[in-house]
């Protein structure tokens, strides 16, 4: 057990481990943990390596950067190209390929973008360049988009003319039933992810259970939560329970975030459809600039593409995100597709299970344990 | 983009506009900490920042914990680090 040497408490780990191989039994399970952050952790800290063979874990579509499908790239690019516009992106989006490359390119032809660290910092740049107009792309699961609705409320409050938003926020409950629509994939209860829960709580995910009759454990983003989230998933199914438990609770309330919510709700409005990337499209998934605000709607001000882009045939980012196929399992991957050439999205972001697999969980179960610990600080 | 990092309210810099100044890893930003207007935040507080936001209130042991934790991850937390660091908010 190498890599239990490098968590905080050895011991619990292990422990925590025993307990889990003794509930799985001989039984074989299958769980997905819907959130990036969890996808980084599973491989930074060889998870995979420490559970039972019976016990399985797939990664889930929520990495924000990996879902935006190319066609939303492809309209970014050219808003970023518009004369005039400053165009600013989270330093993840810089990367994603679109059909005519991707935001670094558009720049070092001459576009104005630039990487901010905060929706805020982009309004900043409105404010300071009232000549100039100023987008921000805005990306992310329910995480992210509050930040971007108290950006909205502040600009209106400054009032800033030159400031609108591109908004490509996502939310995790549709993605999760698509899978669980999905006749590929068969799971025995998800890790629901731990920040989006800061916001939306722990009620919206209670159709996993009562609909689909599947177990669903929020969990925290260090080594032992996830460990203990999979002993909790065990545990429902040995207990003959089914149910939305919280093991996160020190930072995720049943109820969620209120602030947060009514100010999504104030400046967001749900859009018919959205497509995923992988997912295709799913109906009432993500969110727009509400009409209320439409003064900063991109979509509203400027005249993009909006065409649907097909991703390149050999890019199966689609199946990884549906937990389908393992990152090691795609034709291109660590070839063709590597974190500074991606081809798909999920080699881009550090959350992308494909990145996360590449930079950490290469090394291979007999391996780690015939070069020792060392190797897994690399 | 998704990380979460511990920060310590070291200063309400505007109450009505609810901005505060926040040290993360002895970096000190103005954030903004509107989502949290129900929590009644003072000095000494800790919280998760995210994308230049305070996200929910933790408590020092929870922040220690977390605050161990993104630092192993290496390049992924100096970026966010320098980031936080280059941040100017209106």
């Amino acid at each position: 057990m190498k890599f239990v040497d490098e968590f905080r408490d050895p011991a619990a780990a292990r422990a925590l481990v025993r307990s889990i191989t003794d509930l799985a039994g001989t039984d074989e399970f299958k769980f997905m943990e819907v959130c990036g952050g969890h996808t980084h952790t599973i491989y930074r800290h060889g998870i995979e390596h420490l559970l039972p063979p019976t016990v399985e874990l797939v990664h889930g579509p929520g990495c924000p950067v990996c879902v935006i499908p190319m066609g939303r790239v492809d309209d970014a690019m050219s808003l970023a190209e518009q004369p005039g516009v400053i165009f600013t992106t989270f330093g993840d989006m810089m990367r994603v390929p679109g059909s005519r490359g991707n935001l670094i390119e558009a720049k070092a032809r001459g576009a104005d973008v630039r990487f901010v660290y905060s929706p805020l910092d982009a309004l900043k740049i409105a404010v300071d360049n009232p000549d100039r107009e100023v987008v921000f792309f805005a990306v992310g699961f329910e995480t992210t988009a509050p930040s971007t609705a108290v950006t909205l409320v502040r600009a209106r409050q400054l009032g800033v003319k030159n400031f609108t938003v591109f908004c490509n926020h996502v939310t995790i409950v549709p993605p999760i039933k698509a899978i669980l629509e999905s006749p590929d994939l068969r799971l025995d209860g998800f890790l629901g992810p731990g920040h989006v829960s800061t916001v939306v709580g722990t009620r919206p995910y209670r159709f996993v259970p009562e609909v689909y009759g599947k177990p669903m454990v929020v969990a925290g983003f260090e080594p032992l939560d996830i460990l203990a989230s999979v002993h909790m998933l065990l545990q429902q199914h040995r207990d003959g329970r089914c149910e939305v438990e919280n093991q996160y609770t020190r930072v995720v309330k049943t109820e969620g975030n209120t602030q947060a919510l009514k100010l999504m709700a104030e400046t967001f409005e749900l859009r018919p459809h959205f497509e995923w990337r992988g997912l295709g499209f799913i109906s009432q998934s993500a969110l727009k600039v509400h009409h209320d605000y439409s003064e900063f709607d991109a979509e509203e001000k400027f005249s993009m593409p909006g065409v649907r882009v097909a991703d390149p045939k050999a890019c199966q980012c689609g199946e990884v995100l549906k937990g389908v196929i393992k990152p090691w399992e795609c034709k291109v991957f660590g070839t063709a597709c590597t974190p500074e050439t991606p081809i798909g999205t999920c080699m881009v972001s550090p959350e992308g299970a494909c990145a996360a697999y590449y930079n950490f969980g290469r090394l291979h179960r007999e391996t780690a344990m015939l070069v020792g610990k060392n190797t897994t600080e690399a | 983009m998704c990380l979460g990092i511990p920060g310590q309210v070291v200063d309400i810099v505007d109450a009505q506009q609810h901005l505060a100044k926040v040290d993360v890893n002895g970096i000190r930003r103005v954030i903004s900490v509107r989502l949290l207007a129900d929590e009644g935040l003072v000095v000494g507080d800790w919280v998760l920042v995210h994308v230049g936001f305070a996200m929910s209130k933790i408590d020092e042991a929870e922040a220690q914990v977390t605050l161990d934790q993104v630092q192993k991850m290496g390049a992924d937390y100096t970026n966010e680090i320098d980031a936080y660091n280059s941040s100017e908010i209106a």
